[in-house]
Order: C-alpha cells, then sequence, then structure tokens
C-alpha cells in the first residue's frame, strides 16, 4: 500500500498529463470519417515511435569502452525506433497524397 | 546554456533543460496538433508533416541537451553512434516505404508497428538492471506490452501477407489465459522480491513469455477481426512507448505515448462497432472457424459471360462498385477506374459502395481506389449506399465476399451475424467477380452466389474487368 502512495506521489505529474491525454486522444479520434482510417492509424503508429527518445538517452549515455551486450540492444532498440518513426511518417505522407483533390 | 538559472525543489536548472523541456512541450502539442489535422480530409497531409516535425525537434533536443542523473551530457562518440544509427534506420524505413505496394498498406503499418513494439521492449529490458531505475513496475509493464505488440504485430504482418496460416483450436483460449496469468505471476513475483533487479534472469523469461503470448493471442484471429487486431496493437505499442517515459520522467513520451493508445483504442471500439462484434468477443472469439458455417442455401450459381456483363452495364442508369480484399490482391484498382470512366462516357452513374471493414484494413479499399485517381465523392459509405440500393441496377462485386453476405441479416446462427453489410442483393442486378467459388476470409457460404439476380464472372478480378471494358468499347 505504502509502495502505491509512494508511486502516486512520486509520478503525481506525469499521472495528471496521462490522464488527460487519454481525454484528449478520445475527443481528437472520436469524429474521423471512415476514409481516413487507415491514415490515421498510420500516423498514430507513427507518433508511437516516441520511443526512440528513450533509445537515445539510453545509447546517449551507454559506456561504449566495451561492447556488451547492453550496448547492442540499445542500437538495436533505436534502430527499430527509427525504423517505426522515419516509415511510419514516410508511408502515412505517401497514402495521403493520394488523397489529393484533383485539378478538373 | 551552463549558467544555473534558478533551483527549484532543491533541484538546480539551466538554461539548456529548460530548452529540453520546451522542446518537448512543443513537440507534444505538435502530435495533439498533427492527429488532430489528420482526422480531416482536407488537412490530413499537413497534420502528419507536422507530427514528424515535432518528433525531429524533440530528437535532435535530446541528442543536444539531454543530461544523465550526474549532469553529464551525452558524449561525442555516443551522439556519432546515435546519428549513424538513425541514418540506417532512417534510410530503410524511408526506402521500404516507397517501395512497398499500395496493396500491401496494411502489413506495412503491421510491420512498423512491431518495430515500434521491439524498441519499446528492449528500453525496458535493458533500464530494468539500470540502478537509477525508481520505477520498476512501470519498466516492466513497459517491457510486457512492448513485447506483445511486438510479436502480435509480426504474426499479424505475416498473416496478411500470406507467410503465417491460421491456428485456431478451441484450447488455445486457455492456453491464452494461461501464458496471460504466467505474465501477471511472474511481474507480482519479480516485484515482490527484496531486491528485484538482481533478478534479471527471471526479466527475460518474462521477455519470452511476453512474446510467446503476443504469438498465440493474435494466430487464432482472423477473417475480418484483422483491422480490429492492429488497432489494438497499434494502441498497445504507443502505450509501451509511454511507459518508457516513466523510466525517464520524459513528458513527451508520456503524453504522445497514452494519446496515441487512447486514440488507437478509440478506433479500435469504432471498427468493432462497425462490424457489431464486442472487443472481447473479437479476442475470444477465434472467428472463421467455420464449424457453424451455414451452407444450406445450397442451389446452383449462375455465370455470366464477358458479352452479357458488358451489355448489362452498358444499358443500365445507376452501377454500384463494391471493392474487396480481391481488388487489392488483382491489384484492379485502376482498370476499375477504367471501367468507371468507360460507363460514364455512356451516360451511366457509377458509384462505389465502401464498406468500413472491406479489405484488410478500414479504409483500405479507399486508399487504394484514391490511389486510381477516383474521385472522392464517387465513395459512398454503408449507411448512404444501402439507401440507394433498391434504385440501382447493377452492382459489380469485386473480390468482396463477407461485406455482401445477407447471412448476416438473416441467419441467425452464422457467426457473422448482426454484421452491418452493404445489401447488394436488393439490387436489381447483382456480378460477383471472384477467382472461385471459394469462400471469403470469414470461411463461411454465401447464399448471395445462389440468389435469382446475382451473376457469376470467374476470374482474376484484373483481367475480367480489363476484357469487360474491351467489350464495353466495342458496343
Amino acid at each position: 500500500m505504502e509502495d502505491i502512495i509512494i508511486f502516486f506521489y512520486s509520478f503525481r505529474e506525469p499521472i495528471f498529463i496521462m490522464i488527460l491525454a487519454i481525454f484528449l486522444g478520445i475527443e481528437v479520434i472520436s469524429n474521423v470519417p471512415s476514409v481516413l482510417h487507415t491514415p490515421l492509424m498510420s500516423g498514430a503508429n507513427a507518433i508511437s515511435g516516441v520511443i526512440i527518445i528513450g533509445g537515445i538517452i539510453l545509447v546517449g549515455h551507454a559506456n561504449l569502452s566495451q561492447l556488451s551486450v547492453e550496448l547492442v540492444l540499445g542500437i538495436l532498440a533505436m534502430l527499430f525506433g527509427t525504423l517505426n518513426v522515419a516509415g511510419g511518417f514516410a508511408v502515412t505522407d505517401r497514402m495521403l497524397e493520394m488523397f489529393k483533390k484533383k485539378k478538373k | 546554456m551552463e549558467k544555473i538559472l534558478h533551483t527549484f525543489n532543491g533541484m538546480e536548472f539551466t538554461v539548456g533543460h529548460a530548452i529540453l523541456e520546451f522542446s518537448y512541450l512543443i513537440a507534444a502539442i505538435l502530435f495533439v496538433w498533427g492527429l488532430k489535422l489528420l482526422s480531416h480530409p482536407e488537412t490530413a497531409r499537413k497534420g502528419n508533416i507536422w507530427a514528424a516535425v515535432g518528433m525531429i525537434l524533440a530528437m535532435i533536443t535530446t541528442l543536444f541537451l539531454h543530461e544523465d542523473e550526474n549532469g553529464a551530457r551525452i558524449g561525442l562518440m555516443n551522439m556519432v553512434v546515435i546519428i549513424i544509427t538513425i541514418g540506417i534506420g532512417g534510410a530503410i524505413g524511408l526506402v521500404i516505404s516507397k517501395r512497398v505496394k499500395m496493396t500491401a498498406m496494411p502489413e506495412l503499418v503491421s510491420f512498423f508497428n512491431a518495430t515500434g513494439g521491439a524498441a519499446s521492449a528492449l528500453v525496458g529490458l535493458l533500464e530494468f538492471g539500470n540502478p537509477g531505475n525508481e520505477s520498476l513496475l512501470v519498466t516492466l509493464l513497459g517491457l510486457i506490452i512492448g513485447s506483445i505488440a511486438f510479436s502480435g504485430s509480426l504474426i499479424a504482418y505475416g498473416k496478411l501477407s500470406g507467410k503465417v496460416g491460421g491456428l485456431s483450436a478451441g484450447f488455445m483460449k486457455y492456453v491464452n489465459i494461461l501464458l496471460l496469468m504466467g505474465v501477471i505471476v511472474l511481474t507480482v513475483y519479480i516485484l515482490l522480491q527484496p531486491d528485484p533487479q538482481a533478478y534479471v534472469y527471471l526479466v527475460y523469461l518474462l521477455f519470452g513469455v511476453s512474446l510467446l503470448y503476443g504469438i498465440l493471442f493474435v494466430m487464432p484471429i482472423g477473417g475480418a477481426d484483422m483491422p480490429v487486431v492492429i488497432s489494438l496493437l497499434n494502441s498497445l505499442t504507443g502505450i509501451a512507448a509511454a511507459m518508457a517515459g516513466f523510466i525517464y520522467h520524459n513528458l513527451a513520451m508520456i503524453l504522445g505515448g497514452i494519446f496515441v493508445g487512447a486514440a488507437g483504442s478509440i478506433l479500435t471500439l469504432l471498427m468493432c462497432k462497425a462490424m457489431n462484434r464486442s472487443l472481447w468477443n473479437v479476442i475470444l472469439g477465434g472467428f472463421g472457424g467455420g464449424s457453424s458455417a451455414i451452407g444450406e442455401e445450397g442451389g446452383t450459381v449462375k455465370e455470366i459471360t464477358l458479352s452479357d456483363a458488358a451489355v448489362l452495364l452498358a444499358y443500365s442508369q445507376k452501377v454500384v462498385v463494391v471493392p474487396g480484399y480481391g481488388l487489392a490482391v488483382a491489384q484492379a484498382q485502376h482498370i476499375t477506374h477504367e471501367l468507371e470512366k468507360v460507363l460514364e462516357d455512356k451516360g451511366v452513374q457509377v458509384k462505389y459502395g465502401i464498406h468500413p471493414v472491406a479489405g484488410r484494413m478500414p479504409g483500405h479499399m479507399n486508399v487504394l481506389l484514391a490511389e486510381a485517381d477516383v474521385s472522392y465523392d464517387k465513395l459512398v459509405e454503408m449507411e448512404e449506399i444501402n439507401k440507394e440500393m433498391a434504385g440501382t441496377d447493377v452492382v459489380i462485386v469485386v473480390g468482396a465476399n463477407d461485406v455482401v453476405n445477407p447471412a448476416a441479416n438473416e441467419t441467425s446462427g452464422s457467426p457473422i451475424y448482426g454484421m452491418p453489410i452493404i445489401n447488394a442483393a436488393e439490387a436489381k442486378n447483382v456480378i460477383v467477380m471472384k477467382r472461385g467459388m471459394g469462400k471469403g476470409y470469414a470461411g463461411i457460404e454465401n447464399p448471395l452466389f445462389y440468389r435469382d439476380n446475382t451473376r457469376m464472372l470467374f476470374g482474376n478480378a484484373k483481367d475480367s474487368i480489363q476484357k469487360l471494358v474491351g467489350e464495353i468499347n466495342t458496343l
């Protein structure tokens, strides 16, 4: 019990943000035409690549002087994260490019 | 930059700290604003670009301004390693996304989702043993959720691209529940140890069990439920990224991740609603096992020749095309647009009836037809097109099956009973283009094919339409 209270207190600000973000997410998505479901999913997927920030921090402060399993996995994490971000945004853009208004 | 500006709650902060946090704020705003713009057709492309700008901004400021607990910035060599890694990952991502065919889009989204999940899982795995880590619970949650999203998305990718077959045995349900319980028990056990960080090998075990759960969780799911699963996995990746955000007290990660998680969950529920199924049902359902497949309608199917079909179409007032996954497989979107133009030249009104879950992803058909330059206002959503069905002369079903299956309205024992469909059977004539008499993805019989007003046109959709266009041109 004590642990839970400590957890809540030390993370009170992120928890506030988390709760508000949930409502925000629901609000923003609620009125989407089904035409846009695929690009929206793809765009949201690219945003979930924010994990790349974690990867940068991880590798950024890693000890490079010796090759360790941790270092390799960390670099792998970054590689995956960038794939997610770059590929995700690029593919969403490619999809949306086709929705451009046609000139008559 | 290094000057200590102010001491706040016993923490000193410098201009560098302030710029970093401010850039995270901007990034978070850009994520939300971007997704907001993405939900409107006119602004969607801009929205995607803004979100990408936010991401790049956060990456750059993290690289140059982030400090560890001891106040050390990222070292030069580390920077070089990071930039090279980002360069390689980015290049691969861009090349894949440019090369892939539009029809393979669902697989690709699934694949990118898998990479995001993998990154989260690895970050969780590596941070667990970090002595400075004060939040082991969220670290493990990020690891578990990320692993499930990773292996689950990979299986979804494999299933969509036909590399992985289905596996649906009745006992899978129990295996999955056992695995999930195993994950929970293991997590609690690790956290209850006096020094959890000494049990890294258990964490690797947890990683393995979560990966296995992800595989077995997606394995039995099939049929029209695939889009729902992709959306669900997508939202899991977001949540996993947010959990990692807690480890670093990084508000941009928490906001971005949870925001995507919430948006993805809502999208998942919207899709379930479109299919009249509960999420629980989708996850445990094992749809398409086909045990209760109803095929008592029997009877004979009637074929139509190309020239008859051409005449029927050319002398109609109004034609509705109902596309499905077969259109994507046959790459028939361009030739379908051709058919539409030829018919319009003959004075026929042509529209497209788009079922919300046609294809393997919501909006899949819209994306494909947009690629072929089909104009926006011809794409009509299910409810609207159903109102017009009775006044339609010919419905052409191109590679769709379950979404026009009248069993969903009529046969209460059918696995898809209750799913809203496009009521193609109400039109005066129906032409069904199919490769053969195979069943749809849901594996159930379609009584539509046996109706009196239905004619079958067997063959690859692209070839059939090509020939049809030729025939109509000679009329």
